[in-house]
Order: structure tokens, then C-alpha cells, then sequence
């Protein structure tokens, strides 16, 4: 029988069959590549008003608190109301073109409109005051804010990071007072350690882990 | 077993999208394949908007709760609305108040959708033209200097009951002024029967206030004991505490249609209204009441059970009740009175009081004094008499749609064309609002300041908790329009009425405000602050405190002394044709929450269907007329032209004879929900003194066309099962009647109901729980089927609504839902509530293929919805069927949806799976409550919302590791059990069994 598809022809069709394959495997790699690559993390984001936490937290060291006000209290910690940033610019730079947006809130009434740095997606339900209050720090989530002239997300905010500190909550906890501080922890000893997480009763890793910890 | 060959005959076809054509599904699938290799970015940027100025002790991502009052029927039921960041998305019960007593209704639940309901009315319309408030305001007073040179003859007032102090004392203000003027009240969901025979026992309007909690026993007669009405809370829980204590209450019902005191009864009986009358002559009778003419001998009336029930009765004087409903008639309700005073009752059980009535001023003596004064209403018959006659100049509507829902008879919209100048004030754009001169929009309750009294006469404050969300205006600024020409603020205006309730009750002097210019004395600032403080804790409470309880009448002497004709034999007797009975729609009531999609979608207790109304027939009547459910019949009274095209639905338990027309459908116009469904059976309803009346004698034929339901419950035979189980109170005769309910039962399963963990071999892994294991019982001897949980879930849950089409094909998503079971024997009905039973051995897990419902360490079973990718086979896999999957984009994503969304749940979209979870977020609020005070979460600080919201508190929820919580106690009685325990399954929700009482039958076989 002679033979019925020339070389060149014999390529062609090899080539043709190659190429669902390539589809496939472009496929794949593409999906590992979107599952595993991350939200961009230290992304500026411009705001009406370049408020620098750098200026605020840094040079002038006000608390945290000051302004995310109920972040020890409810799940939102609180974006500062216009009348809170007035209580010093009422006197402080109250010329500066930038805060002309702040005094045109407060004539009109409407709302500041800050865009979100710190997204996460809505079937998470994260709550600012359980952590606060056991030992999670601000600046492991949000970084070193006292050094960033315009804020950035400093994480990806994806589960896999969530869950290193939810598998195993000991080792990044620091004691209360430390929690609104913006330097790196101290190195605690293993009793000061082991009376830290005495104090914070923190939660069995598997109850922490459980699904039902953040998605509802 | 025998199994029908059939399971689901009443299953439509599956969907055309369901089953495509070939070219389609490839084109769906190259379109696919192509939109998912775009739009893969970062998630859409967001705002955060901050407050301008931070309200004082307000904590943002918290909710606030404000108590205030919704309307029913015009009395007052006690809410806490729940609002999160200003938005109102919850309503749960006000325990201070006596309508609510901590829980509300379905009805109550669903007020939060018609608050955001965009299809709401928004703009003030003239001559079918838009039109704006100033222009009303100019228009209306130019109308009233007119009225008041003719001294107000031709000024009328239309409105629904109204017990609010303020809003008397506008109308008084307004009958005032203008005294040729006259009020007329206008209640679709209420019968002349029982109003007139009030009237003429007590000689001025009244209500019957019912005691349930002091009876032993209670005497139904066709009566919405249980809702939908406005003390249907009240007596829910008034008859469980009274049923839950010893000696163990009684109920009996006498039911033309099944309701819901039928499946709670001892013991029920299906009879007409008519026979039903001759009942209760029967019952008044043998119990002696004086004065009564002897039955015709011909009177059917002369059976065992009446003696049995007489002799009951008797055995509870002055603890009994006997509490006549809607569809009887006139001389019913006058018997039921006669017995209950014969009976001691009245004062003790029964408490008639006064229905409000404008305040009197002229002649000096107290408001409601004396029979008939001018202020007291008239009824929608009289006014379309006069409107006929070419009397009405000028008819103001407030809040009614009598173009809907007067009876056909009354041909109110012709009478309508014949008043030059209508002003229609209402929620929608209703029939009434299109054939008006002026139409405007009212604020919701919880839009605008306001007051009512409840069934029992307590005030309380209707508080709005946001400002108007489509611009309506309340009636109160209607009325203050009307009287001063100006829109007056309603706040100040029921500020100035609870003033004067204040010094009433603080027993101040009324001299403030008195001439003397305020703050000219201490003693007025002292008053100033006094009142200040007072109304302030009121409206924190919601319910004024400590007032004086509402005046209780008695019978007038000679009350009873009119004796009417006996109910014809024939009628009596049941041979006499076809009687229709108009009846409330257990969820639309009247028609005033037809555009609910909430209520429209939530099936009825007993039929099961959703958005429609069915005319319900008897099997012995269907087979008479050769009907099967879903054919169409035309319905003609004798003595009238109108005609009625209503398909039937066959209802066991239905009274032979009778079709039962539920009112509240066949809407031609209003919002967004209601048009399109079902059939308007005011058409053929006729008047009785002026009001609606309730029965009518029809004749039936088949039209020859067919209707399809949406059914949320095909079918509702047991096959042998027993999902519910009912355990005998063990009585011997030596007993004393008060033995301890939990020790007297006899409980067949008692055996398997409590084995423990590990009883029974399995292949699911053995798990641990050290931390709380959250469980829950349902007690179904005080499930009394309301259905509040279901709304109570749907709000809280972010339920979507699906509509009539994917209900027939089974995919309601309703969470919660309420299971009916008839037993083959026709016995009682049996109610269910069933949602997602956490199952520790949960046949849903193990058959996921992406890890989407896992078991968590707290026994919960969890749907995480970002995982699910709509496999459907944990479904399949579930015994229970409480599963529920999002075939289309069920959630509505347009912006009042979003807006009364439970910020702490999130949203499905389609291809996801969803089912109850126990409220997990009201569990992880209150475990963060508790790890910030380092402690347990204690017993009751976790309630779910379908337990917050049940009226009978049938629900129990808490941990099962705590010993001494209530859940525990609950589960460790012997009534106890779990459904389909057969399967291992092993449910944390398990089910008290229902109690039957063998000495409460009326009969020997009823057992």
C-alpha cells in the first residue's frame, strides 16, 4: 500500500493534533497561574485627599485609635468622620489647597469618598476588634504605616495568608499593649511566651481553621 | 407499604432551558469559553464613606435597634427594628409591648420589603399628571375654604381603623371644623357580623380582647385566633403558656376551611357557617343561657360531640372561651357573646373594651362616653350611598383602596366618578390612587412619626428609623394639611398627643402650654425636662408604661334582647347549594400586602400554593361537581350579575358545601409583585349594614379551562412514615388531670429517640466536640404552622425570591420551610418546620467533590459558597431535601435589594449551593462578644432568628455541651426524637413530639 500522506502533509497533521494539547496545557498553566499569583500587594491608591499616614503616625505619633475608632470595638475599625480630622485642621494647615475637599465636606455635609485600599472579598467576614483584642498587631496585617507617605497594601489578603496565622496564632501574637505600636516585636522568652498565650486564651487552631471562622 | 405510582403527579415539565437544542449548547459553550479568558482583573474598586459628623455612641459596623410600632388592621404591634449604618434590615419583636411579647409574624418580618419596595408610589399625581406637594397643599386649601362655606357638608373622611390617639384627635380636629363633615371607616379584612354585633351588645364599637393564657379551654369558631391578625402573636403565646400548664388547655375549632387553630385542636370539626351558627345555639342551649328559642327539631344539632364539648365548657366557667370568627354570621358572634357572659368569661378571659373614637371636646365629658355620637364612624356603605346621591364634594382617602376591596356589590368605583375631588393617600399606586383627582404618597411606618394602640389598648410610638426613602408624607401631615393649611411636622404633632398622655399619666397639671409663655416659672422648665426624660425612655421602651388600661365594658342590659330568626333549616342542615366564604389570605390578609414578594412567595399553611389564590372546595364537593384542582369554575350569586372565573383547589378538611374565596388577589395594578395573580373575589362580595359580608350563596359550574399552581408542597401524605410523631398523655382514670406532661407521655419511640453517640455502627469518621456543639428542638406540639420563621429566615438569610415558575419546578429556596402532613385517616394536620438538620454523620459532605460543605469543630454543617461550584450532588445526597441551589441569578442586585441585605450574610449568585446554617453569624457574633470578655458564650446569648420570631417559642437553640442549657433540658425529654433516625444520620435538630390527649376528644373515634 503506498504510502497516503506525504512528509510535509504528515507534519501538518501532527501539528494539528499537537495543538489541543498545547491548548491544554496553556490551560492549566494559566489556571495554576491565576489561582496561585496574588493580588498585587503594595499598590498606591490614589485619594482625594494624599493624606500621609507617615506625616500623621510617624512625625506627629498619633494613635492609631485616634481615628479608626471602633477598631477595638466592632469588626469595622472606623474610617475617621470629617468633624474628627477637623478637630485639629479647624486650626492646623487650614489654608492648605489639599484639605480644601475636608472643608467642603463639612459645608456640604456629604461624605469624604476614600477609596479602599484594604479589600477583601465579600464572602469574608473579618472583624477588627477580635484580633485587636488578641494580640494581632496593626502593623503585621497593615505594615510599617508610620513609614508610608501614601498607604499600600502591604499583603495579597489571600486565604493561604490568613490561614499561616489562623494554623498557628502563637507565634505571631504580641501582648495587648504592643498591639497599636509601629516598631517590629520584641523577641519574647518561652515563659513570657507561654503567660502571653495564657492571657490571650486564644482558640483551638482547629476551631480557627474552621470554615465557619470567616465565611458565612 | 403500598406507594402510590405516582409520588409528584402535580411536577411540571422541566424548563426548555433545561433542555437545549445541540447548536445551542455549543454556542453557550464557545461563548463560555471566550468570556472566561476576559474579565479576569482585580476585584472592582470601592468607596468608603465616612460620617461628616460621627453620631454620639454610634459604632460603626454594629447594629442599632430602635422600637417602634407597625400597623395592623390600624392597631399597634411592638417591633425592634434593627439598622445598620441608618439602613433598617430586620425586624424582630418588641418583648415590652403586648402585642408582640418578644416575637412578631410573618407579616411583621416582611415589612422591611415593602419599606425598600421600589415599586412603592413616589410622586404626588393630579388628574393622572405628576404633580408636587406645594401644588397639593395649594390645591386642598382652596378646596377647604370651599368646604368650609357650605359648613363642611360635602367633606367626607375614608380610612382604615384607626386606634392612633394623634390621628383621632386630627380627624376630631377635622370633624370639628367642619361639622357637616363626616368619617367613614372602610376594613376589608374585617366582617360587619362581628362590628355590628358589638355594637349592639355594648352599645358602641367594640373588640373582644381574649385571655388565652387563663383558659382551660377555647372554642374556635372559624376564628383567625392565631393571625394573621393583629393580636394573633398575643394569643398564640397566651394559649402555649395556657396548653403548656397543667391541667393542660384545651382547644376545640369549628372549621369551614382548614386553619391554623384546626392542626392545633384536640379535637375539630368541618362545618358550615351556617351550621356552625346553629352550633353555637345548640352549645347555648345546653349550657342554659336564658332566653334562647328552642331548636326546630329538624336541627342536626343533637350529637354526642356538642354534649361532650357543652360539658367541657361548663367544667371551665369563667376559664373557657369561645371565639367566633370572620365568616359567621351576625348571630353567631351575639351567641358567642351570650355563652361567653353565661360563662363568666367576659372580664376574665374575654375583655371586651372600646374601640378608640376621637377625642370630644364641646361638650366637656369624656371622649367615649354614650352610644353613637357624631364622631363615631360611619360605614363605606353610607358613604357610597351619599356618594351616589351626589352628596360627596370632597372625599379624603387615607390609606384605604376601597376601588379594590369594597365589595362588588357597593360598585365603588362608579360611585367614586361622582366625587368632584378625591384625594388618595396609600403606599402604591393603586386602583383607588388611578381613579382619584389627587394621589399621595404615604411614608411607611417606619418612615414618619406616628402612634397607636394595640388590641389590648396599649399606646405605643411609631418611630421611623430613616428618613422617607421615595418622599412620602404621613397621614398625619395630611391631616394637618387639611386643618391648618399648612404641612405641620408629624413629629411635633404626636409629641403635643403623648404630652398630654404624659401629664395624664405623670399626673401633672395640663396647665402647661396654657397661655403663659413657656419657661416663665421653674416649675415649667421642671415640666419641660420632666416630659423630656419621660418621652425619651419611652421611646426607648417603645410602649408607654404604666397608663391606664384600656376601658373594659359590659354587656348592655338589654343587649340581648333583640332575638334574630334562626339560620334557615336548609342552610343549617348543609343541603342548601354552595355557600362562598370570603376569607382572609393567611399572607396577604385583605390584599394590603399583595406586593410583598416575600409574603407572595411563602407557601400557605395548608395549601402550599404560592402566588395565587385558590377557591378551595371539599373532596365531596369536587367529586359532586366532577373538579379536580386547578380547573377553572365560574362563580354567580343568584341575585346578582357579577361572575367570578376562580380555578379550585380540593382541600381536605374542607367543609362540604362551602368554597372559600381568599381575598388580597387578582390585583389589576399597584407595584411591582401582585399584578397577574390569581383572581379578585371582592368582585362577588356583598354588603351587610354597610360593611363587607363575609358568606354568600353562589352558584358553581366548570368552565372548561384549567390553571396551573405553583405548589411549594405536592404532597402531603405520609406513605406510612412518620416524620412526625405523636406521643398519648397517659391517663389512667385514678390520675389527677394535672400530671407533669413530659412524665405522662407514653412515647413509642421513646427507645430509639435517645440513643446515645456511637449506638448505631458507621463509616463516617468519628469526630470530638470539646468546644459548644450547637443543636436545636422544635417542639411540634407548639408549632402552631404561622410561618413567621420562614420570613424571620428569608430576611435575615438574604433569601431570594424566586417566583411562581421556579416554584413549580421545585426550586423554592426557602431555608426554613413548613412541611404539612395529613394523615391517611383524615386526622389532624401536622406541621413540620424543616430546614438544614446538621447532621454529624452529614451525607451532604462526603459527596462533595470540592470540599464546599464541611463539618466544622462546633457540629455545624457549613456551605462555603466561594468554593461550591454547583455540583448539585450534596442535594441529592441529602435525605432531608433542605438544600437549596441558585439555578439563575436568584438575588436581586438592584439597589434597595442591597440596601435591607444582611450585611453579615453573604449574597449567593447563581451555580451555588445554599441551606440553613444556623445563623452562623449571630454564633460568631456572639463568640467574639464572648473571647473579648475571656469567657463562654452563655446560654440564650446565641438566638437564631427563626427562634427570636416564633410566637409559641417552639424553637430552641443553644449548646448541647452545657448541661444545664435550655437545649439540653429540651432534648433530654421523652418526647424527643430525630427524623429519618433510621438513616444514622444523627441530626443535631430534633423534634419534641406532638401530644395528643385522649380524655379532650369529643369524640371516641376522633382519637
Amino acid at each position: 500500500m503506498p504510502q497516503l500522506l506525504e512528509r510535509s502533509q504528515v507534519l501538518l497533521v501532527k501539528l494539528v493534533l499537537l495543538a489541543p494539547v498545547c491548548l491544554l496545557l496553556l490551560t492549566i498553566a494559566g489556571m495554576v497561574w491565576r489561582t496561585t499569583s496574588p493580588a498585587e500587594p503594595a499598590v498606591a491608591v490614589p485619594q482625594p485627599i494624599p493624606f500621609s499616614h507617615k506625616h500623621h503616625v510617624g512625625d506627629d505619633g498619633i494613635d492609631c485609635r485616634y481615628c479608626h475608632t471602633s477598631v477595638e470595638t466592632s469588626a469595622s475599625a472606623g474610617m475617621p468622620s470629617t468633624g474628627i480630622c477637623l478637630t485639629c485642621h479647624s486650626q492646623l494647615f487650614r489654608d492648605a489647597p489639599a484639605l480644601a475637599p475636608l472643608h467642603e465636606s463639612m459645608r456640604s455635609g456629604k461624605p469624604i469618598q476614600w477609596n479602599r485600599v484594604y479589600d477583601l472579598p465579600d464572602f469574608v467576614f473579618f472583624n477588627h476588634s477580635i484580633h485587636v483584642n488578641k494580640g494581632v498587631a496593626c502593623v503585621s496585617c497593615h505594615g510599617r504605616v508610620d513609614q508610608m507617605p501614601v498607604l499600600m497594601r502591604q499583603q495579597a489578603l489571600d486565604m493561604q495568608w490568613c490561614l499561616g496565622c489562623h494554623r498557628d496564632p502563637s507565634r505571631r501574637v504580641v501582648p495587648l499593649d504592643h498591639v497599636t505600636a509601629m516598631r517590629t516585636m520584641p523577641v519574647l522568652t518561652k515563659a513570657e511566651r507561654d503567660h502571653l498565650l495564657r492571657l490571650l486564651q486564644l482558640e483551638d487552631p482547629q476551631r480557627l481553621t474552621d470554615c465557619s471562622s470567616c465565611h458565612r | 407499604m403500598k406507594r402510590p405510582a405516582v409520588i409528584f403527579p402535580t411536577l411540571p415539565a422541566a424548563d426548555p432551558v433545561a433542555d437545549p437544542a445541540r447548536r445551542r449548547v455549543l454556542k453557550l459553550m464557545a461563548a463560555s469559553a471566550a468570556l472566561a479568558g476576559t474579565g479576569c482583573s482585580q476585584p472592582p474598586a470601592e468607596k468608603i464613606l465616612p460620617y461628616v459628623n460621627m453620631p454620639e455612641g454610634l459604632v460603626p459596623g454594629d447594629p442599632v435597634y430602635y422600637a417602634s410600632t407597625l400597623l395592623r388592621g390600624g392597631l399597634g404591634m411592638g417591633i425592634l427594628v434593627e439598622t445598620e449604618s441608618g439602613r433598617p434590615i430586620k425586624i424582630e419583636g418588641n418583648s415590652a409591648h403586648p402585642a408582640s411579647l418578644g416575637a412578631a409574624d410573618a407579616q411583621a418580618q416582611a415589612a422591611i420589603l415593602t419599606l425598600w419596595d421600589p415599586g412603592r408610589s413616589r410622586t404626588v399625581m393630579h388628574a393622572g399628571r405628576l404633580s408636587t406637594f406645594p401644588a397639593l397643599q395649594e390645591g386642598l386649601r382652596r378646596r377647604m375654604d370651599e368646604e368650609a362655606r357650605r359648613g363642611g357638608e360635602g367633606l367626607r373622611l375614608l380610612s382604615g381603623p384607626v386606634s392612633s390617639p394623634t390621628l383621632l384627635a386630627q380627624i376630631g380636629e377635622v370633624l370639628e371644623r367642619w361639622p357637616g363633615a363626616r368619617w367613614h371607616v372602610h376594613d376589608p379584612s374585617d366582617s360587619g357580623a362581628r362590628a355590628s354585633a358589638a355594637r349592639q351588645v355594648f352599645g358602641r364599637p367594640a373588640r373582644a380582647v381574649y385571655r388565652l393564657e387563663r383558659a382551660r379551654v377555647v372554642l374556635s369558631v372559624d376564628a383567625d385566633l392565631f393571625g394573621p391578625g393583629a393580636d394573633g402573636v398575643c394569643n398564640a403565646q397566651g394559649f402555649m403558656q395556657a396548653r403548656k400548664g397543667s391541667p393542660r388547655a384545651r382547644l376545640y375549632a369549628l372549621e369551614s376551611t382548614p386553619g391554623l387553630p384546626g392542626a392545633l385542636a384536640d379535637a375539630r370539626r368541618t362545618l358550615s357557617p351556617a351550621q356552625m351558627e346553629a352550633a353555637l345555639h345548640a352549645i347555648g342551649l345546653r349550657l342554659g343561657v336564658p332566653g334562647l328559642a328552642p331548636l326546630p327539631p329538624a336541627a342536626p344539632h343533637r350529637a354526642a360531640w356538642l354534649d361532650r364539648l357543652c360539658g367541657q365548657l361548663r367544667a371551665a366557667r369563667g376559664a373557657c372561651v369561645v371565639a367566633p370568627g370572620h365568616s359567621v354570621s351576625r348571630r353567631a358572634h351575639l351567641l358567642a357573646w351570650r355563652i361567653n357572659a353565661h360563662l363568666g368569661n367576659i372580664g376574665h378571659t374575654v375583655i371586651p373594651i372600646a374601640q378608640e373614637m376621637p377625642p370630644r371636646r364641646d361638650a366637656g365629658r369624656p371622649s367615649d362616653e354614650g352610644p353613637a355620637t357624631a364622631s363615631h364612624p360611619a360605614t363605606l356603605g353610607e358613604l357610597v350611598d351619599e356618594m351616589r346621591a351626589g352628596k360627596v364634594e370632597t372625599l379624603i382617602m387615607l390609606d384605604v383602596n376601597p376601588a379594590y376591596d369594597a365589595p362588588g356589590e357597593l360598585d365603588f368605583s362608579q360611585a367614586l366618578s361622582q366625587v368632584g375631588c378625591s384625594v388618595h393617600m396609600g403606599l402604591y399606586r393603586d386602583e383607588t390612587a388611578l381613579l382619584s383627582s389627587w394621589h399621595v404618597p404615604k411614608a411607611h411606618e417606619l418612615e414618619s412619626w406616628g402612634d397607636a394602640r394595640s388590641h389590648d389598648g396599649t399606646a405605643s410610638v411609631v418611630q421611623p428609623v430613616i428618613a422617607p426613602i421615595y418622599g412620602g408624607r404621613s397621614l398625619h401631615e395630611l391631616l394637618g394639611m387639611l386643618a391648618t393649611g399648612t404641612s405641620g411636622s408629624a413629629h411635633e404633632r404626636v409629641r403635643a398627643t403623648w404630652r398630654s398622655i404624659w401629664e395624664e399619666v405623670a399626673g401633672k397639671p395640663a396647665s402647661a402650654g396654657a397661655g403663659r409663655p413657656i419657661g416663665q416659672s421653674g416649675a415649667q422648665d421642671d415640666n419641660a425636662a420632666g416630659f423630656e426624660s419621660w418621652w425619651q425612655a419611652t421611646l426607648r421602651r417603645g410602649v408607654l408604661a404604666g397608663g391606664p388600661a384600656a376601658q373594659a365594658l359590659s354587656p348592655l342590659p338589654d343587649a340581648f334582647e333583640e332575638e334574630g330568626g334562626l339560620a334557615k333549616d336548609k342552610e343549617a342542615s348543609g343541603q342548601a347549594g354552595l355557600i362562598a366564604v370570603f376569607a382572609n389570605d393567611s399572607n396577604l390578609i385583605a390584599g394590603e400586602y399583595a406586593d410583598n414578594a416575600w409574603l407572595q412567595e411563602l407557601p400557605r399553611p395548608y395549601s402550599k400554593i404560592v402566588w395565587d389564590n385558590a377557591a378551595l372546595i371539599s373532596p365531596a364537593t369536587a367529586r359532586l361537581h366532577g373538579l379536580e384542582s386547578g380547573d377553572v369554575v365560574s362563580l354567580a350569586a343568584e341575585d346578582s350579575p357579577s361572575r367570578l372565573l376562580a380555578p379550585v383547589w380540593i382541600m381536605p378538611g374542607q367543609a362540604d358545601g362551602v368554597v372559600t374565596l381568599p381575598l388580597g388577589y387578582g390585583r389589576s395594578i399597584a407595584g411591582s409583585a401582585s399584578p397577574g395573580h390569581g383572581f379578585d373575589a371582592y368582585v362577588l362580595q356583598p354588603v351587610e349594614h354597610g360593611m363587607p359580608r363575609r358568606t354568600r350563596r353562589v352558584g358553581m359550574r366548570a368552565a372548561g379551562e384549567r390553571h396551573d399552581f405553583a405548589c411549594a408542597q405536592p404532597q402531603k401524605a405520609l406513605h406510612g412514615r412518620k416524620p412526625v410523631r405523636t406521643v398519648q398523655v397517659r391517663r389512667r382514670p385514678e390520675d389527677a388531670p394535672d400530671v407533669a406532661l413530659d412524665a405522662a407521655v407514653s412515647h413509642a419511640g421513646a427507645r430509639a429517640a435517645r440513643s446515645g453517640p456511637g449506638d448505631q455502627p458507621s463509616l463516617y469518621p468519628d469526630r470530638r466536640y470539646d468546644g459548644y456543639a450547637w443543636g436545636m428542638t422544635v417542639d411540634l406540639d407548639a408549632c402552631i404552622g404561622c410561618n413567621a420563621c420562614a420570613i424571620a429566615c428569608q430576611a435575615e438569610n438574604n433569601i431570594p425570591v424566586v417566583g411562581p415558575r421556579e416554584v413549580a419546578l421545585g426550586r423554592e429556596m426557602h431555608w426554613m420551610r413548613i412541611d404539612l402532613y395529613r394523615p391517611e385517616d383524615e386526622g389532624r394536620a401536622q406541621f413540620q418546620p424543616m430546614a438544614c438538620q446538621h447532621c454529624e454523620n452529614a451525607p451532604c459532605e462526603v459527596v462533595c467533590p470540592v470540599g464546599a460543605t464541611m463539618h466544622d469543630s462546633e457540629g455545624l454543617n457549613v456551605q462555603v459558597y466561594n468554593r461550591c461550584v454547583g455540583t448539585r450532588f450534596c442535594s441529592n445526597n441529602c435525605p432531608y431535601k433542605v438544600r437549596h441551589f441558585n439555578f439563575f441569578q436568584y438575588a436581586a442586585t438592584d439597589p434597595a435589594a442591597a440596601a435591607h441585605a444582611n450585611p453579615d450574610v453573604t449574597v449567593r449568585q447563581r451555580g451555588v449551593m445554599e441551606k440553613c446554617t444556623y445563623c452562623v453569624q449571630r454564633i460568631s457574633h456572639a463568640r467574639i462578644q464572648a473571647q473579648k470578655e475571656d469567657r463562654r458564650i452563655r446560654d440564650g446569648e446565641v438566638v437564631t432568628a427563626c427562634q427570636a420570631t416564633c410566637p409559641t417559642n417552639a424553637i430552641v437553640f443553644g449548646d448541647l455541651n452545657d448541661p444545664d442549657s435550655l437545649v439540653s433540658r429540651s432534648k433530654a425529654s421523652t418526647r424527643n426524637y430525630t427524623v429519618l433516625e433510621e438513616l444514622n444520620t444523627r441530626p443535631r435538630t430534633s423534634y419534641l413530639a406532638r401530644v395528643d390527649d385522649p380524655a379532650a376528644q369529643l369524640e371516641e373515634d376522633d382519637g
